[in-house]
C-alpha cells in the first residue's frame, strides 16, 4: 500500500480527493471481515440498536404500567419473559425502552465532544503558538480531575437531569478527544508533504481540508468511539447516583438503583439492568479495539 | 535533573490554582443564588444577608474567590449545611477510609494486571494470551457498581461468607486492621480492582510484547542468556512505564469510588459525596472534590518525577 498523493503536486493539480489511496479502507474493510470478534460484537450492538429502535412496536406491555399485585414476579412469570420490577413493571418493556435513553446518555456527549474537542485540538495542533498553548494549557487543568469525579462534580452542582448529564459528561470528554486530535495533528502537520504543499502556495484551509483532515479524523474518530463505552458506564453511573434520569423513566442505571432493594428477593432480575449495560459496554469497547487494529497500517 | 524536578513542582502550583478556581465555580454553576445553596429555602431574610455577608457572596467573584482561597490555605473548608461540623473534619475521616479501600484495591488490581499483562505479552497469540485480553476487557468494561451487587448476591446472599455493607462490625467508624475489619474490605476493593487490573494488563501486554521485538532481547539470547535472565531485563524496561499508568490508575480509584462506596456504603470520600449531593450540600460537595482533585494532582507529580528517575532514557531538564 504505497501512499502515492500529492507529493510535489502544483496547486491547481491539488487533488479533490482525499490523501488516503482507496487502497487503504479496502485493506481495513477486508480487515475487519477476517475480524470475527468485532463482527460479532457489531452484530450484538446493531440488533440492541434496532430493539430499542422498535421498542414501542415490540414490547409487550406498556413501560409505566405499574401493579400492585405483581410487584417482583421472576423470570417467566405470567405474560412477563424477564419478570417484573419492584413497582410490577414489565421488565422486558423497561430494558426495552431504558435501553434507549441509556444509549443516548452514552452516545451523545462522545459526538459532541468529538465535534468539538476535534475542531479545538487540530487547530492547537495545525495553529501551534500561543493558540495551542491556550488550548492545551486550559485542557491540563480539566485533565487534572478523575473523570469520574468530574462528571460527578458538575453534575452534582447541576442538579439531576437528563440535559445536565449530558453536559457533564461533554465536559469531562472534550479535553481527551483535544488531547489526541492535537498530537495526531502536530504529527501530521511535519509530515514532508504539508511542507511540500505550503511550499507549492496552498492557504492554510487548504491544506487543513486536503491534507490534514484525512488524516487525522480516522485516528481520532477510533479514539472517540473507545470512549463510549466509559461514556455508557459514566452516564449510567449517574442515574444510579440519582444525578442523570429522574423516576419513572426507564433507564438501566436508574433501574439498577430502584432495583437494589430487591437483591435479596429477586436477584435475577436486579441483575438484568447491570447485565444490559455490561453487554453494551463491552461490544463497543472490543468494536473499538477492532477499528484500531484494522486501521493500523502497520498490521 | 534538580532544574527539571523544580520547573515540574512550579509548573504544578497554575494547576493547583485551576483546580481550584473551577472547584470554587461549582458553587456558582448550580443553579440559583449561591445563598440558596448554603442555606434552606425557608430560611428568613435576615439570615440569608447574614450569610450573604459572612461567605461575602456581596463581593465581586474575583474577591470572593481570593477569599476563599485565603480560607482553603489556613485548612479552612467551612462547614457542613447539614450537620454544622467543619467540612474538613468529616473529610479527614472520609479520606482515611478511601484511601485505605483504593490501596487494598490498588494491590490486588496490580498484582493481577501485572502477571496476566505479563504472561499475556511474553506469549503473545497463545490462549493465555486470548483468556488474558479477554478478562481485561471485561475488566475495563463492566458497570463496577453492578459487580458490586453481583458480589454482594454471590458472597452476601447466596453464600452468606461476606458483610455486604459498611467499614466495620456495628458500623463503627474506627478501623483496626484485624479479620472483623478487614472482612469489611474484601468485596468493595475486589469490585473496585476490576478496572486497575484491566488496564495494566493491557499496558504492560503491549509493553512486554514490544520489548520483547527489540534486537537487544535478540542479543541476550544470542549469548546464551538463560530465560530468568532475559526476563530480569524485560522487567526492569517495563517498569518504568507501568508504573506511571499504577500510579495514574490510584488516582483514578481514589476519585472513582464513589459508585463501589455507594453501593457498599463505605464510609468514605465517594460516601460523603453521594450525601452531600442528596442534601445539596454544597461546602462538602467542594471540599471534598477540591481534596480529592489535589491529590489526583500531587499524584501526577509523583508519578512523572518518578518516571523521570527511574528512566535514564528520559532526559528532560
Amino acid at each position: 500500500m504505497s501512499t502515492t498523493t500529492s507529493l510535489g503536486a502544483s496547486p491547481a493539480a491539488a487533488p479533490r480527493r482525499p490523501a488516503a489511496s482507496p487502497g487503504y479502507w479496502q485493506g481495513v474493510w477486508r480487515r475487519l471481515r477476517h475480524d470475527r470478534v468485532t463482527l460479532a460484537c457489531a452484530a450484538v450492538l446493531l440488533l440492541m440498536l434496532f430493539a430499542i429502535l422498535a421498542a414501542p412496536l415490540i414490547a409487550p406491555a406498556d413501560p409505566y404500567q405499574t401493579s400492585m399485585i405483581r410487584r417482583l414476579k421472576p423470570v417467566g412469570f405470567g405474560n412477563h419473559l424477564l419478570g417484573t420490577d419492584e413497582l410490577g413493571r414489565d421488565m422486558l418493556t423497561r430494558l426495552l425502552y431504558g435501553g434507549r435513553l441509556s444509549w443516548f446518555l452514552g452516545i451523545t456527549p462522545v459526538v459532541i465532544a468529538f465535534g468539538i474537542g476535534g475542531t479545538l485540538g487540530i487547530i492547537a495542533g495545525f495553529a501551534g503558538g500561543w493558540v495551542n498553548m491556550l488550548i492545551m494549557r486550559v485542557t491540563d487543568v480539566f485533565y487534572a480531575f478523575p473523570s469520574v469525579l468530574l462528571a460527578v462534580a458538575i453534575s452534582g452542582a447541576l442538579g439531576a437531569g437528563v440535559f445536565n448529564a449530558i453536559l457533564s459528561l461533554t465536559l469531562v470528554f472534550i479535553p481527551q478527544i483535544i488531547r489526541v486530535a492535537e498530537s495526531t495533528t502536530t504529527s501530521v502537520r511535519a509530515l514532508d508533504y504539508v511542507e511540500a504543499a505550503r511550499g507549492s502556495g496552498a492557504g492554510a484551509l487548504t491544506i487543513v481540508r486536503v491534507h490534514v483532515l484525512p488524516n487525522v479524523l480516522g485516528p481520532i474518530f477510533v479514539y472517540a468511539t473507545s470512549l463510549i463505552s466509559v461514556s455508557m458506564i459514566i452516564a449510567s453511573g449517574l442515574s444510579f447516583l440519582g444525578l442523570g434520569t429522574k423516576p419513572p423513566e426507564a433507564e438501566w442505571g436508574l433501574m439498577l438503583n430502584t432495583l437494589r432493594s430487591a437483591i435479596y428477593s429477586q436477584p435475577v432480575i436486579a441483575m438484568l439492568p447491570g447485565l444490559c449495560i455490561f453487554v453494551t459496554s463491552m461490544a463497543f469497547n472490543l468494536v473499538s479495539d477492532g477499528l484500531r487494529a484494522a486501521m493500523d497500517v502497520r498490521n | 535533573m534538580l532544574l527539571y524536578i523544580l520547573r515540574r513542582v512550579l509548573y504544578a502550583v497554575p494547576i493547583a490554582l485551576a483546580v481550584s478556581l473551577l472547584c470554587f465555580l461549582l458553587v456558582h454553576i448550580a443553579p440559583g443564588d449561591p445563598v440558596n445553596a448554603i442555606v434552606p429555602a425557608d430560611a428568613p431574610q435576615a439570615v440569608v444577608e447574614q450569610i450573604r455577608a459572612e461567605y461575602g457572596l456581596d463581593k465581586p467573584l474575583p474577591v470572593q474567590f481570593g477569599l476563599w482561597l485565603l480560607k482553603v490555605v489556613q485548612g479552612d473548608l467551612g462547614r457542613s449545611l447539614a450537620t454544622g461540623r467543619a467540612v474538613t473534619e468529616d473529610l479527614a475521616i472520609a479520606v482515611r477510609n478511601t484511601l485505605r479501600l483504593s490501596l487494598v484495591a490498588a494491590l490486588i488490581g496490580f498484582t493481577f494486571g501485572t502477571l496476566l499483562g505479563a504472561v499475556a505479552g511474553l506469549f503473545r497469540g497463545t490462549w493465555v494470551d486470548r483468556l488474558a485480553v479477554g478478562l481485561a476487557a471485561a475488566g475495563v468494561s463492566v458497570p463496577h457498581y453492578w459487580l458490586g451487587m453481583v458480589l454482594v448476591i454471590l458472597f452476601s446472599v447466596l453464600i452468606p461468607a461476606l458483610p455486604a455493607m459498611g467499614a466495620g462490625p456495628g458500623g463503627s467508624g474506627d478501623w483496626v486492621w484485624d479479620i472483623a475489619h478487614m472482612r469489611h474490605l474484601v468485596l468493595p476493593a475486589i469490585t473496585l480492582s476490576v478496572i486497575p487490573m484491566g488496564i495494566v494488563t493491557r499496558t504492560l501486554r503491549g509493553i512486554v510484547a514490544e520489548i520483547m521485538n527489540q534486537d537487544f532481547v535478540n542479543t541476550l539470547r544470542g549469548k546464551g542468556l538463560r530465560r530468568g535472565g532475559i526476563l530480569l531485563h524485560v522487567a526492569k524496561n517495563a517498569a518504568p512505564g507501568t508504573l506511571a499508568v499504577m500510579g495514574l490508575q490510584l488516582g483514578y480509584l481514589m476519585g472513582g469510588s464513589i459508585l463501589v462506596e455507594t453501593v457498599f456504603s463505605w464510609p468514605g470520600t465517594g460516601f460523603l459525596l453521594n450525601s452531600a449531593i442528596f442534601q445539596r450540600d454544597i461546602p462538602v460537595l467542594q471540599g471534598t472534590i477540591l481534596v480529592l482533585a489535589l491529590f489526583f494532582v500531587t499524584l501526577n507529580l509523583l508519578v512523572d518525577l518518578l518516571q523521570t528517575a527511574l528512566d535514564p532514557r528520559i532526559k528532560r531538564a
